[in-house]
């Protein structure tokens, strides 16, 4: 079976889970931008600590957040691989030909893997703590101010919200669909890759044929209950800050600040 | 020559928080050529089982020996397991995937890497078990009706000459005439090819109509096993579980109640009508 962590929903109660979807994905996204202006190790220390506090009191399993990292394992490998065998630099270390090994590739690689990774952890703890409907109703809300200039931000949050809703039914019904076909002698795992590609034949038709059936039934099921689109739709479930959410962002821009101001002493010190 | 399940067990996503016990120490022989009934409710386990006896699933303990050969043993030998236990899913239809009907079925064997001759012979004996007309073997599969659908999704399993036919309420979501088709179909191949047949559902009328031994699954353990007429006698355990007997048993044991002379064991309505009739008719 696939294991997809992002988009996956993780339930328990914790803080960060009572925490304001907005809220959440507002120091998601300051997290992440972040990220992009450390460039001294003590930096990364203090935002992996603080991701450590993040995860801790979200309650969700570490192991079932580093999985997620497995899918991306490949991008990260490459990145490191590239840094450390191209990047320009005055120290070398050894050099084997034309390829030479710096310090400054061995930092740059450093620092890309650390990033590339507290990035889709920072953000798999978003989509692991929120539950998709919070999500997307988050999304609307950060993109209505766009929808004077046309981006029809309901819309939007619709498709998103139905697509996440779908992933675990589909993946279900495409482990359904292998069993059956495997069941009558396909085979998915060997032969070349166009032999690989054809197997995929007898799984993908039946499954979009299935999400067509699906589209169908579920279009029909909005209409029936009144579904018009965004003019008039009301929540059942309101968004409200709370204390907590003030909490989360004061603790939010504290880390911040520290971050600059570490950043700041690191280049008067001259640490990497 | 039979199938031995000993001290199957079976748990999904091990060491998470979504762990499930689908299975616990299983233990089931059966001959060559019976008919078995597998009932359930929904969750007990049953789709699980059925799922390991052609190997697409595998026992975290245990084994299963088909014909003196354990079929997890060997990972070279699953296509020979495979064809040898042919197993239609819940609603089959959703796997047709083939431009004509002919092809969808004919994807089985070849992926046997049976030969041509022999492939078109055994799509067409299939096609003609289940009642599909020749007329249709060229029409896309997609433009049949629903029962058609699902007789020409058996037949792809079919095809594969199992020995033991393993099926997955194969009348769910059909009307009754497309049910008694198909049961009917699946009644003589097991008379006329003498196959080993394994049906699940949850047509307690269905299963009391045609098969020899019974087994009741529940919570992942085998809870009642026996003869039909042993097995819907038991009223009290199967609601307990949450499944129920068969009406023409509800209906005996009701008159037996009101003071009728009628014999134990009745589950069938032939049965009951039969003993009905001898007691009005003295």
């Amino acid at each position: 079976m696939l294991k997809i962590t992002i988009g996956q929903y993780y339930h328990a109660n914790s803080f960060i889970h009572r925490l304001d979807a907005r809220m959440k994905l507002l120091c998601t996204i300051i997290f992440i931008t972040v990220l992009f202006f450390v460039g001294n190790f003590l930096g990364y220390a203090l935002a992996a600590v603080y991701l450590a506090i993040v995860i801790m009191a979200s309650k969700v399993p570490p192991k079932y957040l580093f999985r997620g990292l497995r899918a991306i394992l490949f991008i990260i490998v490459f990145t490191t691989f590239l840094n450390v065998f191209f990047t320009q630099g005055e120290d070398i270390l050894f050099a084997i030909g034309p390829v030479q090994i710096t310090l400054q590739g061995l930092l740059n690689a450093a620092r890309m893997a650390t990033r590339l990774v507290m990035l889709i952890v920072g953000s798999s703890i978003l989509t692991l703590t929120t539950t998709p409907i919070q999500l997307t109703d988050a999304i609307e809300f950060s993109l209505k101010p766009f929808k004077k200039i046309g981006v029809p931000a309901h819309e939007i949050a619709m498709m998103m919200t139905i697509a996440l809703r779908f992933i675990p039914t589909l993946i279900e019904e495409m482990d359904k669909i292998m069993k059956a076909q495997m069941a009558r002698g396909a085979d998915f795992d060997t032969g070349g890759l166009i032999k690989k590609a054809k197997s995929l034949v007898p799984l993908l038709v039946p499954l979009f044929i299935s999400s067509f059936r699906r589209a169908d039934d579920l279009a029909l099921a909005m209409e029936a209950r009144c579904y018009r689109g965004d003019v008039g739709r009301t929540r059942m479930k309101q968004m409200k800050l709370a204390m907590r959410d003030y909490k989360a962002l004061a603790v939010m821009t504290i880390f911040v600040a520290l971050i600059f101001a570490l950043e700041y002493l690191a280049r008067i010190w001259g640490i990497w | 020559m039979s199938i031995k399940i000993s001290n199957l067990s079976h748990t999904y996503s091990k060491g998470t928080t979504f762990e499930k016990k689908a299975l616990d120490d299983i233990n089931i022989t059966i001959e060559r050529g019976e008919f078995i009934g597998l009932i359930g409710h929904t969750g007990s386990g049953k789709s699980t089982l059925i799922q390991h006896l052609n190997v697409l699933l595998r026992p975290d303990t245990g084994s299963i020996i088909i014909d003196g050969e354990d079929i997890h043993a060997d990972k070279g030998r699953l296509k020979a397991i495979r064809s040898k236990v042919g197993l239609v899913f819940q609603y089959p239809e959703h796997q047709l995937f083939e431009m004509t009907v002919f092809k969808d079925v004919a994807f089985g064997p070849a992926n046997m890497g049976i030969a041509e001759d022999e492939t078109r012979q055994r799509v067409e004996d299939a096609l003609a078990i289940v009642g599909i007309p020749p007329e249709l073997h060229e029409k896309s599969p997609f433009e049949l009706s629903g029962g058609q659908k699902r007789r020409v999704a058996i037949a792809g399993v079919l095809a594969m000459k199992p020995e033991i036919l393993v099926l997955d309420e194969p009348t769910a979501g059909l009307d009754p005439r497309g049910r008694d088709e198909i049961l009917g179909r699946i009644k003589e191949m097991h008379e006329k090819l003498k196959l080993t047949v394994i049906l699940v559902s949850h047509s307690m009328e269905d299963i009391a109509r045609l098969v020899d031994r019974i087994f009741v699954i529940n919570h992942g353990k085998i809870a009642l096993f026996g003869p039909p007429a042993e097995i819907f006698a038991q009223t009290q355990q199967l609601e307990t579980i949450g499944l129920s007997s068969t009406q023409a048993a509800y209906v005996a044991k009701h008159l037996q109640e009101k003071g009728f002379k009628l014999p134990d064991g009745i589950y069938t309505v032939d049965g009951a009508v039969t003993e009905i009739l001898k007691v009005v008719r003295g």
